[in-house]
């Protein structure tokens, strides 16, 4: 690393850190875009897996989001107990499970029904591929909006509210902390939180990438044939993708009911598995950096520019509201930049090219 | 027993519409393997325009027979589906045409949503209730009842089917097409213009897409922004299961989907129990799909292509 590149992330460190505290004081709805755009760097990262190394469109991503999200919803939150007597008996102050163990939960459950998900659609190439995944995905969602009888589990469209935040090492993030003089708002430990999960997501994409195994899946990616040939398992390492980016999915949906307090089905729509697809491809598919501004980019913008709108909307007379602004801002961002950048906005350095293209010495 | 009957005609009147719009993706999907996301929107818009022209028309011409209003409207949307499809295929499809291939995917999915968002800024919102132009008084048949609007949906089914199998089968331009689905270069060496045929396969699609949107419209009274979405998906879905890319696989997968739901969604409280309902009848159509193209890769009547590099 040269010292130039050591003073530029040290300055990207330093402005992460710093970026909540000067948000907070514009008030905590900045510091929770912020959050929300990181909780969508997770989901993206995750993806990316799947469909940025493996090469495998993942319509229904949003599916596994939502297992983490109601693991962690139903095991955090009086709807059990409330539903069922004979858990009040065992509970008498409510569920509780601590996070290490609904974190476990979430990501292994998330990840068994990626598997799960992965093992029939094996055979699928491309395009059928992502219609399953889809159809995966709308299924999860009606059983969430319909699990609410005979025997309620889900709460079914009225969602399960009620969580509670995050607690670990005696810690409860849902409070305010005061540090040393300086106050950090809820909303900011948050943030903190979800930076450090991104960063640890960063490393094991990053590491994945350079293994073995993620050698294995941009192999399969380009040409399966060809990868079978060179004795690559491409049936494991399929799995294996699916799995990985399913708990992936687990964790930030766990993250994002504490984080939320409530839940339901509405959270997760198929709008939602198609923003996350768009924004690994917006960015750059398969490329670290690239998928991270994507996420960035269309969960942040269209919130910052909400406030904006105001007076737009006096001007149109109340047609343009704040979110259908931020849909067309999102549908008008993604086909433009597809057109401009077809391969995203900060696509990988082609392999091979940048070889042909150095300068003979 | 009547039940039975009453269920399969739903089906089949479900299962006509999804046709009409399964066509326009398999044969997109056979010309330039593109998923059309934007599809059931363009279905949308068809339903919406004729839903403000039959609003401007009948207080115009009160003594009108409400047939002939909803066969102008019926035109009218289909000359405004073909011409946004056509200007959507040429400003946001084409110019992707040899990228990455989910470059246009993602656009065509932008395209869905921006189509949903502007319809929501032109024609507001709420759902608008849709006229009933046709008598109401149903027929009985064999014990079950079958309305005026659902007769006139199978028979514009029928017709559009037989219309098409005839454009695709002896006409130029169906020639066109069809050596274009094969092999778009030799295509392109025999003459044909691929530009040509692609516009005009999308705006074939949108002709039906427009009429489907219309007859959906009228059987279900009501019309709104985001009514093309989910039967834009089942229809594709149906299009997967009949074979993508084959035209009469799209025909009946589509007709096999909408009894599947229908009857499903009839029978599927008595099988269980009562544990699930009817409204499960959205995930028939998935659960179908999976374990066909576990079973059959390829779709009901889709060839069986060799893995090509």
């Amino acid at each position: 690393m040269t010292q130039k590149s050591v003073i530029r992330y040290a300055l990207i460190a330093a402005l992460l850190l710093v970026l909540p505290l000067v948000l907070q004081n514009f008030g905590n709805a900045w510091v929770r875009i912020a959050d929300m755009a990181l909780l969508y760097v997770l989901l993206a990262l995750g993806l990316n897996i799947v469909v940025g190394y493996a090469g495998l469109l993942d319509l229904g991503y949003v599916a596994f989001f939502a297992i983490g999200a109601y693991s962690y919803g139903l095991l955090n939150s009086p709807h059990l107990t409330e539903t069922f007597a004979w858990l009040a008996a065992a509970y008498p102050t409510g569920m509780h499970t601590p996070i290490w163990l609904v974190l476990i939960l979430g990501a292994g459950l998330a990840g068994i029904f990626g598997v799960l998900l992965g093992a029939p659609t094996l055979r699928l190439r491309g395009d059928y591929l992502a219609i399953v995944t889809l159809g995966f995905g709308e299924i999860i969602r009606v059983f969430l909006n319909n699990l609410d009888n005979p025997v309620n589990i889900t709460n079914g469209p009225k969602g399960i509210g009620q969580i509670d935040s995050l607690q670990f090492f005696g810690i409860n993030i849902g409070k305010k902390m005061v540090v040393g003089g300086m106050e950090f708002a809820s909303v900011s430990l948050y943030y903190y939180l979800f930076l450090a999960l991104v960063l640890i997501s960063i490393l094991i994409s990053h590491r994945l990438e350079q293994s073995r195994i993620g050698r294995a899946w941009m192999a399969i990616r380009e040409d399966e044939i060809a990868a079978k040939a060179m004795g690559i398992n491409t049936r494991n390492l399929k799995l294996t993708a699916f799995g990985m980016g399913a708990t992936f999915g687990g964790v930030s949906g766990a993250m994002f009911a504490s984080f939320q307090g409530f839940i339901s089905p509405e959270s997760f729509s198929l709008m939602e598995s198609v923003m996350i697809v768009a924004m690994v491809v917006l960015g750059g598919i398969g490329h670290l950096p690239g998928v991270i501004l994507g996420a960035v980019l269309l969960s942040a913008l269209p919130e910052v520019l909400r406030y904006i709108a105001g007076p737009l909307q006096t001007m149109t007379d109340g047609r343009l509201d704040a979110s259908i602004l931020r849909q067309l801002l999102i549908a008008l961002a993604m086909v433009s930049i597809m057109l401009m950048r077809p391969r995203g906005l900060w696509p990988s350095p082609e392999h091979g090219k940048s070889l042909s293209n150095a300068p003979k010495a | 027993m009547d039940i039975l009957v009453q269920q399969v005609i739903n089906g089949l009147v479900l299962g006509s519409m999804y046709a009409l719009i399964a066509l326009g993706y398999t044969m997109v999907y056979g010309i330039i393997n593109l998923i059309n996301f934007a599809h059931g929107e363009v279905m949308m818009v068809g339903a919406l325009t004729s839903w403000t022209v039959i609003g401007l028309l009948r207080p115009a011409h009160p003594d009108w027979p409400g047939y002939v209003i909803l066969l102008i409207a019926l035109l009218v949307a289909c000359v405004v589906a073909a011409v946004l499809n056509f200007i959507i295929e040429k400003i946001a499809y084409r110019p992707l045409r040899n990228s990455p291939k989910l470059a246009p995917l993602i656009t065509a999915i932008g395209m869905s949503i921006l189509l949903q968002t502007l319809a929501m800024i032109i024609w507001k919102p709420n759902f608008k209730s849709y006229p009933t132009l046709l008598p109401s008084e149903p027929f009985n048949v064999l014990g079950a009842v079958i309305t005026p609007t659902q007769v006139m949906i199978l028979v514009f089914t029928a017709v559009s089917l037989a219309l098409l199998t005839w454009l695709v089968n002896f006409t130029k331009l169906g020639r066109a097409m069809r050596a274009t689905a094969e092999n778009p270069r030799v295509a392109g060496l025999m003459g044909v213009k691929p530009d040509v045929v692609i516009s005009a396969t999308f705006v074939i699609g949108a002709v039906l897409a427009a009429i489907a949107g219309v007859m959906y419209a009228s059987n279900y009274g009501t019309a709104q922004h985001a009514m093309g979405f989910l039967p834009g998906l089942k229809a594709f879905t149906a299009a997967v299961f009949g074979g993508i890319g084959n035209l009469a696989g799209a025909v009946v997968g589509a007709i096999l989907l909408g009894l599947i739901e229908s009857i499903g969604a009839g029978y599927i409280g008595d099988w269980t129990g009562g544990v699930l309902g009817s409204h499960y009848s959205d995930i028939f159509a998935f659960v179908v799909l999976i374990i066909v193209l576990t079973l059959r890769p390829s779709g009901l009547l889709g060839e069986r292509v060799a893995d090509r590099a």
